[in-house]
């Protein structure tokens, strides 16, 4: 009973940090058609300034609950100001072009940041876990489980029903599902189309900074910290279905649930769990569960 | 003087003047010698090993190299570069997969023209590179890379190893929690899933099992290399409630594990040895060291850096130049340009010229040299793979300013120890019960 309770606990933790990590990626890729490469270094990003700037705070005196505002704040300061410089100077210029070309330009941007961070924060460690360890441990079947976690799965929720409400309720989201289902035609029809798509980029680049920030107190942020990230960020967009939100929330608790299951019961299979899944679903479903399969435009 | 005696003068003045500023062979240099002795020193300068290894390798080898240049290196090593010729580094990042640092490798020797490789720090790039040094018949010595297949899978005639391979670290530290703890009941692992974790967790297992049949293993986790997130794995480990828990996790991997882990007091419920611990000393932000784990430093570096000569002039340095006192990857890298400099200067002395590579190896091969934190002896593989001693402690404080632990329970194995004897395979010399070891 308490390896369940434990099984069920760990795959919430990492089904929300996967989904926390793939719903901007996936919303990106949804709008604008991008596999946005340089996700990863907004992730990064959104750590090490989260870091940082929660570092100075506490020097200064201030408590830790003003700490989770900081991280916040870093995630938005990021999101908000990479995102619309990314999108309007880089990418606007060749959205007509092959999709390998815009994959090859998120590329090269991600490992400018990555270099651009080692100039801003050197190679040190940063390990900033005062807000992780603020929030003490709750019980879960008698055995000492960290809080922090739990404030990630509702951060993943929030951020999750933020952008379903978003799309589904709001004038801009029903334009950003016009500019989904054809944005030749919702051009056409007087859509601002090139403001969709920083719309979109940005908040898909705040939703990455914010994994990023919320993860650092958790993790000695590190160079390369990005690059895990891209890998299961693409992996589990890949099993729910690139563009799809309902697909990464199910992919990531798919994995999230299995890869608890197998520390526990398989350790061994800890490794593969994810491509596992991703390679299971893919030969079943080539398009992702919840992807459509698109006819080819000549 | 005419006004073109004068000037005759000059010239000639200027002729002499040129002739000793132009960098030629000095009188101290064997006949033969190049201008300068190219060696390409290979860490991780980017990516997540580097803050923790490939940049204090890089920084060790950095000091020792201009210190040597510069003939400020106290005896043995007081004389300038190797042989009286300056060195000149060549440092390339190791970060990428293999066969990049096989191609980066092929350019060092062939574009670059280096006579010497050292460095490596991981195990994969450490197998991948040997064949191809062998290839191209370039002096290679790796300083960090623990797999002990390197030479007990293969002979290799260029290639040396001036540290002790992985053995020393998980058997040593096996024996030390039996010392420690000798009513241990039951043990579990937990390391990264690839070569350097899984023969660190076989090594400690089947020590363990060796000497105290009766150990229960409760569980053996394997997160993937740079996971950084291990509330799953804490959770069955504070479930399983092991005596013991064994860990080769370094760098990144490590310092988020003991964050993560020490809110819910996993370091308090079960006694955590640590063979890579000295990474936790490196300066940044936050970082800490947890009390009561088995700190391990990979050999006698770091708080256990026996005192010698050049122990205190390395570890002063560089403690002066980067604000923490050496963990083992300086003291490895180090250890391999001196080994380089010692194998040069045996063959200088030998044959009265500057040698040749084959003439190096020669020199090289069964080694034993004064090292930057004691001596190291090339006694496996043929005299190509070095042996060591290794300690272990408990952490009793850390003082986080000037980045030190305060051990207790202090206890060094000697080589005898931890070392298999030349020409047995480690694994099975600890199934065959240690046979010829001379332990405490």
């Amino acid at each position: 009973m308490t390896q369940l309770a434990l099984i069920a606990v760990g795959g919430l933790f990492s089904a929300s940090w996967l989904f926390l990590v793939s719903l901007g990626l996936t919303l990106i890729y949804g709008v604008l058609r991008v596999l946005n490469v340089a996700h990863g270094s907004l992730y990064a990003l959104g750590a090490y300034l989260g870091s940082s700037m929660v570092l100075v705070a506490l020097e200064k005196g201030h408590g830790v609950p003003v700490s989770y505002l900081i991280l916040l704040g870093a995630a938005l300061l990021v999101g908000l100001s990479v995102g619309p410089f990314l999108e309007r100077v880089f990418l606007r210029r060749i959205y007509q072009k092959e999709e390998v070309l815009v994959l090859l330009l998120t590329f090269a941007i991600f490992l400018m940041l990555e270099d651009v961070m080692k100039l801003v924060w050197g190679v040190q460690p940063y390990v900033v876990n005062a807000p992780y360890v603020a929030l003490g441990v709750v019980k879960v079947g008698g055995v000492r489980q960290p809080a922090y976690p739990f404030l990630l799965t509702g951060i993943a929720v929030t951020m999750g029903g933020l952008v379903w409400a978003g799309m589904a309720r709001t004038r801009f989201g029903k334009l950003v599902t016009s500019v989904i289902e054809d944005r030749e035609i919702s051009a056409a029809l007087g859509v601002n189309v090139p403001r969709i798509f920083t719309g979109a980029f940005t908040v898909g680049a705040v939703l990455a900074a914010l994994g990023g920030a919320f993860t650092a107190p958790m993790i000695s942020v590190v160079p390369g910290v990005a690059v895990e990230v891209i890998v299961l960020g693409f992996a589990v967009v890949a099993i729910g279905g690139l563009g799809s939100i309902e697909g990464a929330a199910l992919g990531s608790l798919l994995v999230g649930f299995l890869r608890s299951a197998s520390v526990h019961l398989f350790p061994e299979l800890d490794l593969v769990a994810i491509y596992l899944v991703m390679a299971l679903v893919l030969l079943f479903r080539p398009q992702g569960l919840f992807g459509r399969a698109e006819m080819r435009r000549v | 003087m005419d006004r073109r005696g004068s000037l005759l003068g000059v010239v000639l003045l200027l002729t002499v003047v040129s002739w000793l500023l132009v960098p030629g062979q000095s009188s101290a240099q064997p006949p033969g010698a190049p201008r300068e002795v190219r060696i390409g020193v290979v860490s991780f300068l980017s990516g997540p090993a580097a803050p923790h290894s490939g940049i204090p390798s890089r920084q060790g080898a950095q000091l020792l190299i201009e210190a040597l240049n510069a003939g400020e290196v106290p005896r043995p090593y007081n004389t300038p570069g190797i042989g009286g010729v300056p060195i000149r580094a060549v440092y390339v990042d190791e970060a990428g997969p293999v066969d990049k640092q096989v191609t980066e490798f092929r350019r060092l020797v062939l574009d670059a023209r280096v006579n010497v490789v050292v460095g490596y720090i991981s195990s994969a790039n450490c197998l991948a590179i040997a064949p191809v040094a062998e290839e191209l018949r370039t002096l290679t010595v790796f300083s960090v890379c623990g797999i002990q297949r390197v030479f007990e899978d293969a002979d290799y005639k260029y290639v040396f190893r001036t540290r002790a391979h992985q053995i020393i670290d998980a058997l040593g530290i096996a024996r030390y929690v039996l010392l420690v703890k000798p009513d241990l009941k039951t043990i579990a692992g937990i390391n990264q899933d690839y070569a350097w974790g899984r023969d660190s967790w076989a090594t400690f297992k089947e020590t363990i099992l060796q000497l105290k049949p009766d150990v229960r293993v409760v569980a053996e986790l394997w997160p993937p290399l740079f996971s950084g997130e291990y509330s799953a794995e804490i959770a069955r480990l504070l479930a399983a409630k092991p005596d013991v828990i064994f860990t080769s996790l370094w760098g990144g991997d490590l310092e988020s594990f003991v964050g993560q882990a020490t809110p819910v007091r996993l370091f308090e419920e079960s006694l955590v040895a640590m063979t890579v611990a000295d990474n936790l000393l490196v300066p940044g932000p936050g970082r800490f060291v947890p009390r009561g784990i088995v700190f391990g430093a990979r050999g006698l570096y770091g708080p256990l850096t026996p005192e010698t000569t050049l122990s205190r002039w390395f570890g002063g340095r560089f403690r002066a130049r980067y604000g923490y006192f050496p963990i083992h990857d300086p003291f490895n890298y180090a250890n391999s340009i001196l080994g380089v400099k010692a194998a040069f200067e045996k063959a200088i002395a030998a044959t009265r010229r500057w040698p040749t590579v084959e003439e190096v190896v020669r020199a090289f091969e069964y080694l034993e040299f004064e090292g930057a934190a004691g001596r190291i002896r090339l006694a496996l593989g043929n005299g190509h793979q070095a042996v060591e001693p290794v300690g272990f402690g408990i952490v009793r404080s850390f003082d986080p300013t000037k980045r030190e632990v305060t051990l207790e329970r202090v206890i060094r194995f000697r080589v005898e120890c931890v070392n298999p004897p030349a020409g047995v395979k480690s694994l099975d010399w600890i199934r065959r019960g240690f046979p010829g070891a001379v332990c405490p």
